[in-house]
């Protein structure tokens, strides 16, 4: 089916970004109402949509549009056309939706910044972008998405790049994220070779012609461009520094809809993974090795928007590993990636309201005892807390315990070890979510008496309000009937659960459950019950260290790429002017030097001439003489 | 008298013209001996023309004396025209091209 009001989704918010930084300062006045407005209208295209969507059959939900023939080289053609299936249904809502509320609250939370037009202006671009990268029908128009929300991203970290550290953090990310992009293209240029086409219905109708081999290298260069974007291991270290942007823009492009393109990537390309099974255990291992890592980074930071970011690293690994479970898990990873939108972007706003309230202050160890001032922030963070730890009956209970159930019933070592993997993870964010809690909301107050905390304004409570709902019921809505799973059927193709499995849906959530209740207990010991110092204590295991250090990834990118690249740069450059350079030197100093000598025969006088032409022929005679004789 | 003699002094004459050519300033002087040169050649061939019995470098000593009538004409004309716009008729003087 075509519908013609798809590009419109996109057209809305990328018509404002221009409106907002063509007008220049003009809009200054109404630019981030224009702003929100086009974003909740492309959520009210959105929803149209949706609703036509349910009245259709379950074959004939998707549509497209084709905009035009973009590429058309011989046998080579690419249309830039758009696509909203199932799939992408799902993360138009989260996008436009989510982006709609924290458009709001962006409102409130940016009201004395004197850039706050131009704010809006890159906020519209990143959800035009992020929808091109959902709505694109081909590798080719996922990847011009794929670079909008990279460059949105980039901007927005760095949007006070007055701070010098903050404009190197923007930098970072960028530069970890074109790691990433080169891997999707990669992955394009593969498919092309081997397939002929790069659109999502011609690589899955000839997917099962490839090798095994071209599938692996499609699958695996895939997952170098998740892992770029999503930060997952081993490209993760841009997330944390990424924080230095403006609070809503860690909610929404760091916490809920850009960090997660990874996620989808291999949920679309499900075809791929399923016939290359190799690459979707690559998937898996890298999901759980992520997982692990952000949580015991987020046990370790003082600084509460990183905590929460190395919480989303933590939990996008969980999507990831869920992705690469193939046709049992993709469905759970879409779910998890949804009711991550809700809770992790309400604890994201609940983190910027707590620093609204006190003075842009962001170290755990000087807040404490906040829930008296900050009433509903608290509530709403609260709820999201009781979502991502997964205490039933919030969303993060069924879609985490889902991801745990499935990995466990991959089957054999890899079924043990993955499933084991993630029950650590549970028990690990429960500890450190709930210190996160612990130290800002409860306790003794630790800030000095000029902070002056105080509850937000209501556009900045309501949208964290309405996040918080969905906190609160997603999870029931999505797996209610299996909902979700039979939503999504037709875009990745799904084996019955419950069948062979290891261990049972029921024993699954008792083990988490206990697991959760060992860490969020463990955390009440060590930060409720006792002091916290306002100081960061130094007499720590060499594990806190390193987990303060974030697990030295840094430290790592540095000696293992950084400086070999310095050294490489160096000695290239100095390759070019001794050898290139000085060739190039080097024969202009002959040419000049040769010029020089010769010069000095020409003394301008005309006997001179005259006689070296008389010398000339005598020696020429000469030579004649000689050679004759 | 031998023929060999008439190419001594032709010889003779030629070095004579070569290195006031070289040697002298004064453009007139200059171009006497370049005359010089032209004529000690003109000996030489009407010398051969007598040792070899035929009239071919008389022909040549015809043609060469045409030509250094029309140089003569030219080449003064240059000199003359330098003098009046230098006032000097050193060779030296004239040495633009350097400079």
């Amino acid at each position: 089916m075509t519908s013609n009001s798809l590009v419109y989704l996109i057209a809305l918010p990328l018509f404002g970004s221009a409106v907002l930084l063509l007008a220049g300062r003009r809009s200054d006045r109404w630019g981030h109402l224009l702003a929100t407005a086009l974003s909740a209208g492309s959520f009210g295209i959105g929803l149209m949509q949706f609703s036509q969507m349910l009245s259709r059959s379950n074959e004939q939900r998707a549509v497209s549009q084709k905009l035009f023939s973009w590429i058309s080289v011989g046998s080579f053609e690419v249309d830039a056309g758009l696509m909203l299936d199932q799939l992408s249904i799902c993360f138009v809502l989260l996008i436009t939706g989510v982006g709609t509320l924290i458009h709001i609250y962006s409102i409130a939370y940016m009201s004395h910044d004197h850039d706050r037009r131009r704010f809006f202006a890159f906020l519209n671009f990143f959800i035009a972008a992020m929808l091109l990268l959902v709505l694109g029908d081909s590798y080719l128009n996922l990847y011009v998405g794929w670079e909008g929300v990279g460059l949105a991203s980039y901007l927005l970290i760095g949007f006070w790049n007055q701070k010098p550290t903050y404009a190197t953090a923007a930098k970072k990310a960028f530069i970890a994220n074109r790691v990433g992009d080169m891997g999707l293209s990669l992955a394009i240029m593969i498919a092309f070779a081997t397939l002929g086409t790069v659109s999502f219905a011609g690589v899955k109708e000839h997917a099962s012609q490839a090798s095994t081999g071209a599938l692996t290298a499609i699958g695996i260069m895939l997952l170098v461009a998740a892992t770029g974007k999503s930060a997952q291991f081993p490209l993760q270290s841009w997330l944390g520094d990424a924080m230095a942007g403006p609070t809503p823009v860690s909610a929404l492009i760091h916490a809920a809809t850009m960090v997660t393109a990874g996620v989808y990537l291999i949920t679309r390309s499900n075809f791929i993974f399923d016939a290359a099974p190799t690459a979707q255990l690559c998937v898996a291992i890298i999901g759980a090795i992520t997982l692990l890592f952000g949580a015991v980074i987020g046990m370790a930071k003082d600084d509460i928007k990183k905590a929460l970011a190395a919480s989303t690293m933590s939990q996008i690994g969980y999507m990831v590993l869920g992705a690469g479970l193939g046709p049992a898990g993709y469905a759970f990873a879409i779910m998890h990636l949804l009711t991550h939108g809700f809770f992790k972007a309400g604890m994201f706003l609940g983190a910027g309201s707590v620093m609204h309230g006190m003075d842009d202050e962001v170290n755990m160890r000087r807040y404490g005892g906040l829930s008296k001032f900050m009433p509903i922030t608290f509530a709403t963070f609260g709820l999201g807390y009781l979502a991502i730890i997964g205490v039933p009956p919030f969303a993060g209970f069924y879609s985490k315990d889902k991801i745990i159930e499935v990995a466990f019933n991959a089957g054999g070592i890899k079924g043990i070890t993955l499933g084991v993997a993630a029950l650590l993870g549970a028990a690990i964010t429960a500890f450190y979510m709930t210190r996160v809690v612990i130290l800002t909301f409860a306790g003794s107050k630790r800030w000095d008496d000029k902070a002056h905390p105080h509850e937000s304004p209501f556009l900045m409570w309501g949208p964290m309000a309405l996040l918080a709902l969905g906190s609160v019921t997603s999870g029931f809505l999505f797996t209610h009937g299996d909902a979700l799973r039979n939503w999504l059927a037709p875009v990745v193709e799904q084996i019955p659960a419950h069948e062979g499995e290891l261990l049972s849906p029921m024993i699954v959530s008792i083990l988490a459950l206990v697991l959760v209740v060992l860490g969020v207990s463990l955390a009440v010991i060590k930060y409720f019950l006792n002091e916290v110092p306002e100081t960061v204590p130094e007499n720590v295991t060499i594990f806190t260290k390193l987990a303060r250090r974030d697990l030295l990834q840094d430290a790592f990118n540095e000696a293992a790429f950084m400086r070999p690249g310095q050294s490489l740069t160096r000695a290239l450059v100095k390759t070019d002017v001794a050898v290139i350079d000085g060739a190039v030197r080097g024969i202009a100093r002959l040419a000049s030097g040769s010029g020089k000598a010769l010069r000095t025969t020409q003394t301008g006088f005309v006997r001179s001439y005259a006689m070296w032409i008389l010398l000339g022929a005598i020696a020429l005679i000469a030579a004649i003489w000689m050679v004759t004789l | 008298m031998n023929a060999a003699n008439y190419l001594y002094v032709s010889a003779l004459l030629f070095t004579i013209g070569a290195i006031g050519v070289v040697v002298r300033r004064n453009a007139i002087v200059v171009f006497m001996c370049v005359e010089l040169m032209l004529n000690a050649a003109n000996l030489a061939f009407v010398t051969f023309a007598r040792i070899n019995g035929n009239l071919e470098g008389q022909v040549v000593a015809f043609f060469t004396m045409v030509v250094a009538a029309c140089e003569v004409v030219v080449g003064l004309a240059i000199i003359v025209t330098i003098y009046r716009s230098r006032r000097s008729a050193s060779v030296d003087d004239a040495s633009l091209l350097k400079r």
